[in-house]
């Protein structure tokens, strides 16, 4: 049995290529903000991003730097630190694709895939001017209804090439600790391939103490490992460190003009020790 | 601390929330909702142990264990009680528009996104729209795009739906079978007309228009600790600006 490869977080970038269907965290639980550094320096392109459910700060600076044609999400916002300003105005200039969603119909599109099967159904969104836009999403009648109409509406699986979080610890088996963050493990049951940074790497085994096994994505799901200590800054990481709102808000500033934003991206091209972005 | 100029008009909004939340089991807040979430709290402080609220974004008030979908499945199954939601637009039919201003591939402006409103404006008994800002920008006519409904057709599934609005010059009940609104209450400062003039739909206004209450002693003392120190954890900026406190 071959677990996780272990890689440092330049080589666990490369291994997202061009074009890449890849599913990231929400700003709460586990960006893989360190990894995302290395696909910025890159200037990787053509990114489909499915956010789970709602992107902030990692799809904006993708989308800033030009790594993305289409972003799948319920919300695109920088919180309380306003909106995105990258995503604003690409979409404004019709520099990107937005597929908008709505947050139960991307967690029904993964569960959908996590069981291997082509749909779901789920209520609500009839009426919405979102199912107009989204001539994947389909309606249908429930067939189990005792008697009247029932129209519900069908969303296709989402099955992401690729998940990228950012995780509290592994094991050295390759098992993934993520606490109550189930998102994350929604994510990695969904996509074909799962790759992880996490804070660090425990010489032990989560699944034998059960207490662990529990909040822990098991190797089986895991193709790679990278380790980084403090790679969910600036964001912050549940339970470990919080967010350096300094630097998210200067981010979010940029995020507003070109010429700031320009300014932000050479400084994180120039930062090649992949530490805290001031 | 009794007199009506002594009051924050953000805790008068805070306290007519809580007293439509009161005898509901269970209350969801989600995502940038400071006020909505102060008045869920309160609402629980004064139910004695009768009533659950979820935060978005707590640590404390957060008992959810299933991952993002947990709370969406929840309302699903009628597990919701009441949840709030807001519009870069509302428009006079209960429709709320939280993606934008023009073509949705190029807006001219764009909203951050529906987030889970169009799942919940359906499952959730009691919803409550809120929206400080009240202009004829914000409370349209006809929204650009709908995010979420405000009624249905009869043969859609819809145990849910907008109950009231609440805003930083008014309190409107929703209709669902009229598809509209009729003014509650409007704040202090406020006249039917004024509030008429700042509005960009119609609604139906009653003969006699009240003020909306102030909260009163006890409730501003429970607010002002308790209250202050639990939306605090959740919404440190918020609580600093209006009471001084920290987290």
């Amino acid at each position: 049995m071959t677990g996780p490869a272990t890689l440092d977080i330049a080589d666990l970038g490369a291994r997202i290529p061009d074009g890449a269907h890849l599913a990231i965290a929400p700003d709460y639980s586990g960006c893989a903000m360190a990894v995302i550094r290395t696909l910025l320096r890159r200037r990787i392109r053509g990114l489909r991003l499915v956010a789970v459910p709602t992107a902030g700060f990692q799809a904006d600076m993708l989308i800033g730097a030009g790594c993305v044609a289409e972003i799948e999400a319920a919300a695109v916002s920088l919180g309380e630190y306003g909106p995105a300003g990258r995503f604003n105005a690409a979409l404004r200039a019709g520099r990107i694709i937005m597929r908008d969603a709505t947050c139960p119909a991307i967690h029904a599109g993964l569960q959908a895939a996590e069981k291997g099967i082509p749909f779901m159904p789920l209520r609500g969104i009839i009426g919405s001017d979102l199912v107009a836009q989204r001539p994947d999403w389909k309606l249908m009648d429930n067939p189990y209804a005792p008697q009247s109409r029932d129209p519900i509406l069908l969303v296709p699986a989402i099955t992401p090439e690729i998940a990228l979080f950012h995780a509290p610890a592994a094991d050295r088996n390759g098992n993934v600790f993520i606490g109550v963050r189930r998102e994350l493990m929604l994510m990695a049951h969904a996509a074909r391939r799962t790759l992880v940074s996490v804070e660090r790497i425990v010489d032990t085994d989560f699944l034998a103490d059960e207490a662990r096994a529990g909040a822990t994505i098991p190797a089986l799901y895991v193709e790679a490992i990278a380790q980084a200590p403090r790679g969910s800054d600036p964001v912050g990481l549940f339970g470990a460190y919080g967010a350096n709102e300094a630097a998210l808000g200067a981010y979010a500033q940029a995020s507003r003009d070109d010429g700031a934003f320009a300014a932000w991206l050479a400084g994180v091209d120039a930062d090649v020790s992949q530490t805290v972005l001031a | 601390m009794s007199a009506a100029t002594d009051i924050h008009m953000r805790e008068i909004l805070i306290a007519r929330i809580a007293t439509m939340l009161d005898g509901c089991g269970h209350v969801a807040v989600g995502a940038s909702s400071p006020i909505p979430g102060a008045a869920a709290l309160l609402a629980q402080a004064r139910s004695a142990g009768a009533m659950r609220v979820s935060v978005l974004g707590s640590t404390r008030h957060n008992f959810f264990t299933d991952g993002g979908r947990e709370l969406f499945d929840c309302a699903a199954q009628g597990r919701i009680d009441a949840f709030f939601l807001s519009g870069g637009q509302i428009d006079g039919a209960g429709n709320i528009n939280l993606v934008g201003i023009g073509d949705p591939a190029q807006p001219k402006v764009r909203f951050p996104g529906s987030f889970g409103s169009a799942y919940l404006a359906f499952l959730v008994p009691k919803v409550i729209l809120f929206r400080e800002e009240h202009t004829p920008r914000t409370l349209v006519e006809r929204v650009d795009f709908i995010s979420a409904p405000g009624t249905s057709d009869p043969d859609i599934y819809r145990p849910g739906g907008p109950r009231a609005l609440v805003t930083g010059r008014a309190v409107f009940d929703f209709s669902p079978k009229r598809a509209g609104f009729t003014l509650r209450s409007v704040h202090p400062g406020e006249t039917p007309e004024s509030v008429t003039a700042q509005t960009g739909f119609r609604f139906d206004t009653p003969d006699a228009v009240p003020h909306t209450p102030l909260p009163d002693a006890d409730t501003l003392a429970l607010m002002r600790g308790d209250v202050a120190r639990a939306v605090a954890e959740t919404y440190p900026g918020f609580a600093e600006q209006l009471w001084g406190i920290g987290a």
